[in-house]
C-alpha cells in the first residue's frame, strides 16, 4: 500500500498556511522480505513448505516486519493452509480475524488478518488475505478454528467481508437491519457540530487532519 | 397469534437455524415458531436487562422442563464504535478511547494499546515506566477480580461477598486516584511511558494498602471457599475441558481452570514481567468453582508482584517515566492537583510566560500528534480475562489507520453454549459469571 501525502503535515486541500505546501512525502508499507527471516520464522515457513507442496502458489508474499511474520495468502488456499498450520505445525489457536479496508489498494481493498498462536511451540504468525471490494468473499475458518465464529461475524458486520461456509453469518454488534458496514473507510464517522460559549466545534471527521 | 411483522425485529434463516434480531421485540415470531414445534419446549428470553446476566447480555434459552437445550447469546447493546473513533484522533488520544472499552480493566487496555504503538514506533518505555505499569496492572487485576468474585457471588444469591469485594475494590480505586487522579478510565498509560510519575508518599500508601488487602482477602476467602451452598452452586457447573477451551480460543482463568498454565506474563513476558517472581495458578476441575478459586489465588500473586514492583520503584526513584524523545513525549508535565490530573503550573508558566518555542512545540504536538511509521503489529497481554490482543495498522500518519482489539470477553463468551447446554437453567448464571464477560469489552 502506498499513498502520496501533500503538505507539511500531510494536509489535504488548503489547510496549510505555513508555506511548506509543496512537500510530497511518500509513505510505503513494508514490502516482501527475503530469507533469512530470523528467529523461528525460517523454520515455520520451511515446515509449511514441506507440508504443503503448493506453497509457492498459495503464498503471495512473506513479510517480516517489527519481529512479526505475515504470510499473504490466496483466499482459495486459505482453508488448506489453515488445516496444515493447525494439525502439522501446531497452531492450535486463531485469535480472531481483523478486517482492514484499504480503498487505495485497487482490487485488494479488503484485507482480513488472522493472528495465529501455537501454544505448543509458543510461536505467533499472521495470515493475511486480500480480496477486491467487488467480490468480498473469503472461505470461513470456523470449521478449522471454531472460536472464529463470532470474530468472522464481527468482520462481516464491520467490513462486509462475506465468509463463505460460515454456519450463521449475521450481524453481531450492529442491529440486524443496519445499512452499511461501519468500519469501512467510505463509511463516515458522523457526528454533529457542538456549540459552546459561542464557538462551534465541528464533528471529528470534519476537523482538520494532519496526516 | 399475531401475523404482524415487526420491521425492526425480523429474524433471518441461516444454515444453523433461525437467528433472532438483536433489536428485540421478536417475541411474536418466537411464539409462532414454538406453536409449530412438535415437542414441548419453552423459549425464555433472558436479558438484556437482567440482573444476573453480568451486563447487557441477552440470552435466548430453549428449555425442556428446567433443562437447557440451547443457549444463544445476543450482544451488541454496548457497541460504541471505539475502534472506528480512534481512526479520527491522534495516537495519544486513542488511549482515552480504548480505556473505556473493558471498563473494569482500563489499565490493561491502555497498556496493550501503548505497547502496540511503541512497537510500531520501534521504541521502548523507560524502566521506571514499566515498573509503574506493572504495579498499576496488578492493582487493576485485583479490582477486576474483586468485581468478578463479588458480582459472581451476588448473582448466585450470596450478598455479603459482594459488599466486602467492593470494599476492597474501593481501596484499589483509591490508589488509582492517588497515582493518576482518576478512579476509572484513567488514560494514564501513554505511548512512550506513563502520564506522570508517582506522587510523593505513594509507595508508603501502596504498601499500607497491600497489607490491608492481604488481611481482608483472607477474610473474604472464608466467605466463599468451602461454603457448602456456594460449592453446590459452582462445583461441576459450566464444564469446559482443555480441548473445548482450545477449540473455542478461550484464554485466561477459564483456560487455566482446565489445568493448562497458560499465562502470557510467563509465556511471553512484556513490561519486564520476567523480573518478577510469581506463580501461575491453575485448577483441574474445569468448572465454575475452579475458575473462582483461580481468581482468589491470583489476588495473592498480584500482591506479590506489587510488593516487588514497590521495591524496584524505590530504587528507580527520580528516573524518567517517559521516553526522552520530545517529539513523542507529551509536553505538558502533568501533575495531580486537588481537582484531579492536569497541566503542571510550572509547565504553564514556561509556555505562557517564558518560551515561545515551548509553546509552539506544545501546540503542534498536542494538536497534530506524532507520525508513526507505516506497518502493522499485533501485541498481546494477559488481562484479568485472558489474552487481550491489539492489532494496530499505521499508514504513516498521525492517526491510527486501524485499531482492532481482540477482546478476551468477546471470545470467551462464545463458550456459553458449550458450558450451559444440557445443564439446569439456574446454572447458566454461574457459568456466565465464571466467564466474567464485561460487555463494554465484548461490544467495544
Amino acid at each position: 500500500m502506498s499513498n502520496d501525502e501533500r503538505g507539511s503535515f500531510g494536509i489535504h486541500g488548503t489547510g496549510d498556511t505555513s508555506g511548506y505546501g509543496g512537500l510530497v512525502r511518500n509513505q510505503v508499507s513494508p514490502g516482501s522480505t527475503e530469507r533469512p527471516f530470523g528467529g523461528y520464522f525460517d523454520q515455520v515457513t520451511d515446515d509449511l513448505e514441506r507440508a504443503y507442496p503448493d506453497f509457492a502458489d498459495a503464498i503471495e508474499r512473506i513479510v517480516v516486519d517489527r519481529g512479526e511474520l505475515t504470510l499473504h495468502i490466496k483466499r482459495e488456499r486459505l482453508v488448506d493452509v489453515a488445516l496444515i498450520l493447525r494439525d502439522r505445525l501446531k497452531f492450535e489457536n486463531c485469535l480472531g480475524v481483523s478486517g482492514v479496508h484499504y480503498p487505495a489498494d485497487t482490487n485488494r481493498e479488503l484485507h482480513a488478518v488472522y493472528p495465529l498462536l501455537s501454544m505448543t511451540n509458543n510461536q505467533r504468525i499472521r495470515l493475511e488475505v486480500s480480496v477486491p471490494d467487488s467480490d468480498p468473499h473469503i472461505p470461513s475458518l470456523v470449521e478449522v478454528w471454531a472460536g472464529n465464529n463470532w470474530n468472522e461475524r464481527e468482520t462481516f458486520d464491520m467490513f462486509g467481508i462475506v465468509f463463505d461456509g460460515h454456519p450463521g453469518l449475521t450481524r453481531i454488534l450492529m442491529p440486524d437491519d443496519w445499512q452499511g458496514h461501519p468500519q469501512r473507510k467510505d463509511y463516515s464517522l458522523g457526528g454533529i457540530p457542538v456549540e459552546y460559549k459561542g464557538a462551534t466545534t465541528p464533528p471529528p471527521n470534519e476537523r482538520r487532519s494532519y496526516k | 397469534m399475531s401475523t404482524y411483522v415487526d420491521p425492526y425485529a425480523s429474524s433471518r434463516e441461516t444454515t444453523e437455524g433461525t437467528v433472532f434480531s438483536v433489536t428485540g421485540g421478536d417475541w411474536d415470531s418466537l411464539v409462532t415458531e414454538i406453536g409449530q414445534a412438535k415437542e414441548e419446549r419453552v423459549v425464555v428470553n433472558m436479558g438484556p436487562q437482567h440482573p444476573s446476566t453480568h451486563g447487557v447480555l441477552r440470552l435466548v434459552l430453549e428449555l425442556e422442563g428446567e433443562t437447557v437445550t440451547e443457549v444463544r447469546c445476543g450482544i451488541g447493546y454496548l457497541h460504541t464504535g471505539i475502534e472506528k473513533n480512534t481512526e479520527y484522533r491522534s495516537w495519544t488520544q486513542g488511549v482515552t478511547f480504548v480505556t473505556r472499552m473493558d471498563y473494569l480493566s482500563p489499565i490493561f487496555n491502555e497498556t496493550a494499546y501503548c505497547l502496540g504503538v511503541e512497537k510500531l514506533l520501534g521504541i521502548e518505555a523507560p524502566e521506571r515506566a514499566n515498573q509503574i505499569r506493572v504495579m498499576m496492572m496488578e492493582f487493576n487485576r485485583i479490582s477486576s477480580h474483586m468485581v468478578a468474585l463479588g458480582t459472581g457471588a451476588l448473582e448466585l444469591g450470596a450478598l455479603s461477598p459482594m459488599i466486602f469485594c467492593f470494599r476492597e475494590r474501593e481501596r484499589v480505586l483509591d490508589i488509582f486516584e492517588l497515582v493518576s487522579g482518576l478512579r476509572m478510565n484513567m488514560a494514564y498509560v501513554r505511548p512512550g511511558g506513563v502520564a506522570q510519575d508517582l506522587p510523593k508518599g505513594a509507595i508508603a500508601k501502596i504498601r499500607e494498602t497491600v497489607a490491608e488487602l492481604r488481611k481482608n482477602f483472607k477474610d473474604n476467602e472464608k466467605l466463599l471457599v468451602g461454603n457448602s451452598i456456594w460449592m453446590k452452586r459452582t462445583e461441576g457447573i459450566g464444564y469446559l475441558d482443555l480441548a473445548g477451551a482450545t477449540t473455542l480460543g478461550i484464554t485466561g482463568p477459564v483456560l487455566r481452570s482446565t489445568g493448562l498454565p497458560w499465562d502470557l506474563r510467563k509465556i511471553a513476558p512484556y513490561c519486564g514481567y520476567e523480573q518478577y517472581d510469581f506463580d501461575v495458578v491453575t485448577a483441574d476441575t474445569c468448572d465454575v468453582y475452579g475458575r473462582f478459586l483461580i481468581r482468589i489465588a491470583e489476588l495473592e500473586q498480584s500482591l506479590r508482584i506489587i510488593e516487588q514492583a514497590c521495591d524496584k520503584l524505590e530504587k528507580s526513584e527520580g528516573q524518567p517515566v517517559m521516553v526522552a524523545d520530545k517529539k513523542i513525549a507529551w509536553p505538558s508535565q502533568l501533575s495531580v492537583g486537588n481537582d484531579g490530573m492536569g497541566n503542571s503550573l510550572d509547565h504553564i508558566r514556561e509556555i505562557m510566560g517564558e518560551s515561545m518555542e515551548a509553546l509552539i512545540h506544545h501546540f503542534k504536538l498536542v494538536t497534530e500528534g506524532f507520525q508513526v511509521p507505516a506497518g502493522q503489529v499485533y501485541v498481546a497481554i494477559e488481562s484479568p480475562r485472558g489474552e487481550l490482543g491489539v492489532h494496530l495498522v499505521s499508514d504513516g500518519g498521525t492517526r491510527p489507520y486501524r485499531v482492532h482489539f481482540r477482546e478476551p470477553s468477546f471470545n470467551n463468551l462464545q463458550s456459553t453454549s458449550a458450558m450451559c447446554e444440557g445443564s439446569m437453567v439456574a446454572d447458566i448464571i454461574g457459568a456466565v459469571a465464571s466467564i466474567d464477560p464485561v460487555m463494554g469489552g465484548v461490544d467495544r
